[in-house]
């Protein structure tokens, strides 16, 4: 049972319900990140899927990846630091049109960027609709910050696993914990299930 | 596999205040596991009718057997920091859950040059470390750059000049952005390109960088390291808020 606060009331957020526990309403859009914002050169830009043996399977450029069928996923988001954005509005590419050519059994996604980043996924959150690769936001470019040139975009999980400057999928046979899944956050990261931390 | 961070109960014995806007809060937190330099915890906030608020903030202080350390800043209309810093008293009791984050940490086995960078309450996990080097008798050379908007906001205001007269080793540069005082080695204004040769950023020099503060601060700050050749393996980040105060 948590305890009461003496005097706190808090402000009430009218959207209540659809805030997870824990989370609360921003209209910025906050930054968060583990190090510098790297740069990279859109014509040097590579996007590639390697299987379990660690073949590269398939690889998109740049010019390839703006071919491909385009969605405008609009998701609300939700930061393991507390604030929730609602209403995001997304330009890309979903997973699976990326993932339409591959044949795989594997079950894990070991999810890679430009900088060193890693985040892991079970596959079947990467697929059925639920994520994107995406490099457009709120009608403009994605911006360095924010993860651009391209992101990965998994709403329904923490935005830890959203990974900015995605480069790369491996995909495994087991799972292997990404940088802040073995740094003590969880290895799933469901916000609606609270599943903050390593045990929750 | 460590098992699940529980929500513990801390019960507030001392607050100071900081700066006119901000308050040091010391809670006695029994069972407390300890924690590094740089980590962080979650405070939760109930109301009477159960409705609850959770935030991040920095411990900062290195490990004290039961006693967790905050310096929280009042944020205009804020949710939970101005409940902390204008209504909580000594004796209140909160929800915290800790210590978290794995990776903006420092440890004195760690003998690289470090380089900190703090901007406005960003300190607070900066100052952890430069007290946890001197608690464990660290030899790494600090150097600590500090931005603040004028000498009535610097945290740690006075400990900060005796430890850097006194502690072997460790530098400490204050900037000031909107007024300096007077004999200040430099004018006020945001830290800009001719200021890191007088900071100590030279590239290849430092061991690792740690960069905490708002959003638009620290993006500034390494910005400018990245457009001088700093290597950006070597740099840490953590951002505190959502704007680019
Ligand atoms: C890992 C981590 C460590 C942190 N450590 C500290 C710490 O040691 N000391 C500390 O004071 N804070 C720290 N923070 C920030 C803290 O968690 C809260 O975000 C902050 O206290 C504001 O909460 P609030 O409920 O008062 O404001 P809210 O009600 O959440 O926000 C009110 C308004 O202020 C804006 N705002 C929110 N945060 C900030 C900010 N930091 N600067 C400027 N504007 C803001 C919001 O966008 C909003 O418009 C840390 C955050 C993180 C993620």
């Amino acid at each position: 049972m948590a305890i009461v606060t003496r005097g706190f009331r808090g402000r009430r957020d009218a959207s209540a319900e659809r805030l997870p526990p824990g989370q609360y309403q921003t209209r910025d859009f906050p930054v968060l990140s583990a190090g510098p914002t790297p740069r990279i050169a859109l014509d040097e830009w590579r996007f590639t899927i390697t299987d379990e043996p660690g073949s590269p399977v398939r690889s998109w450029t740049w010019s390839q990846l703006l071919e491909l069928p385009v969605e405008q996923p609009v998701v609300d988001i939700h930061c393991v630091t507390k604030w929730s954005k609602f209403g995001t509005r997304w330009e890309g590419v979903s997973l699976d049109t990326l993932f339409a050519s591959v044949e795989t059994s594997a079950g894990y996604a070991l999810v890679h960027s430009y900088g060193g980043y890693t985040t892991n996924l079970p596959l079947a959150d990467l697929l059925g609709g639920k994520a994107w690769i995406v490099y457009r936001y709120d009608g403009g470019d994605l911006s360095p910050e924010h993860g651009g040139p391209a992101r990965l975009l998994v709403p329904h999980l923490y935005f830890w696993k959203s990974a900015k400057w995605v480069n790369g999928i491996t995909l495994r046979r087991e799972d292997q914990p990404g940088f802040w899944e073995s740094l003590g956050y969880n290895n799933h990261g469901d916000p609606w299930r609270e599943q903050r931390y390593t045990g929750d | 596999m460590a098992g699940r961070l529980r929500w513990q109960t801390g019960r507030v014995v001392a607050i100071r205040e900081e700066t006119p806007s901000s308050k040091t809060i010391l809670f006695d937190v029994p069972g407390w596991p300890g924690h590094l330099a740089g980590q962080h915890v979650d405070l939760r906030l109930t109301a009477e009718d159960g409705y609850s608020a959770e935030r991040s903030y920095s411990i900062a202080g290195p490990v004290d057997g039961e006693r967790v350390e905050l310096t929280v800043q009042r944020v205009p209309n804020g949710e939970v920091s101005t409940y902390l810093v204008d209504d909580l008293r000594v004796g209140d009791e909160l929800e915290l859950r800790g210590p978290i984050g794995g990776w903006f940490v420092w440890r004195v086995e760690e003998l690289l040059p470090v380089l900190l960078v703090a901007g406005g309450s960003g300190v607070v996990p900066l100052m952890a470390m430069v007290r946890e080097r001197a608690r464990t008798g660290g030899v790494a050379p600090f150097t600590f750059v500090y931005s603040a908007r004028s000498a009535a906001e610097v945290y740690y205001a006075d400990e900060l000049a005796g430890r850097a007269r006194d502690d072997d080793g460790l530098t400490v540069s204050l900037v000031y952005t909107r007024s300096a005082p007077a004999g200040s080695h430099r004018p006020a204004g945001r830290i800009g390109q001719s200021d890191p040769d007088d900071l100590g950023w030279k590239p290849g020099a430092e061991g690792r960088v740690y960069v905490c503060g708002p959003t638009g601060f620290v993006e500034a700050v390494v910005g400018m390291m990245l457009d001088r050749g700093h290597d950006p393996s070597t740099i840490r980040t953590e951002r505190f808020g959502p704007t680019g105060g």
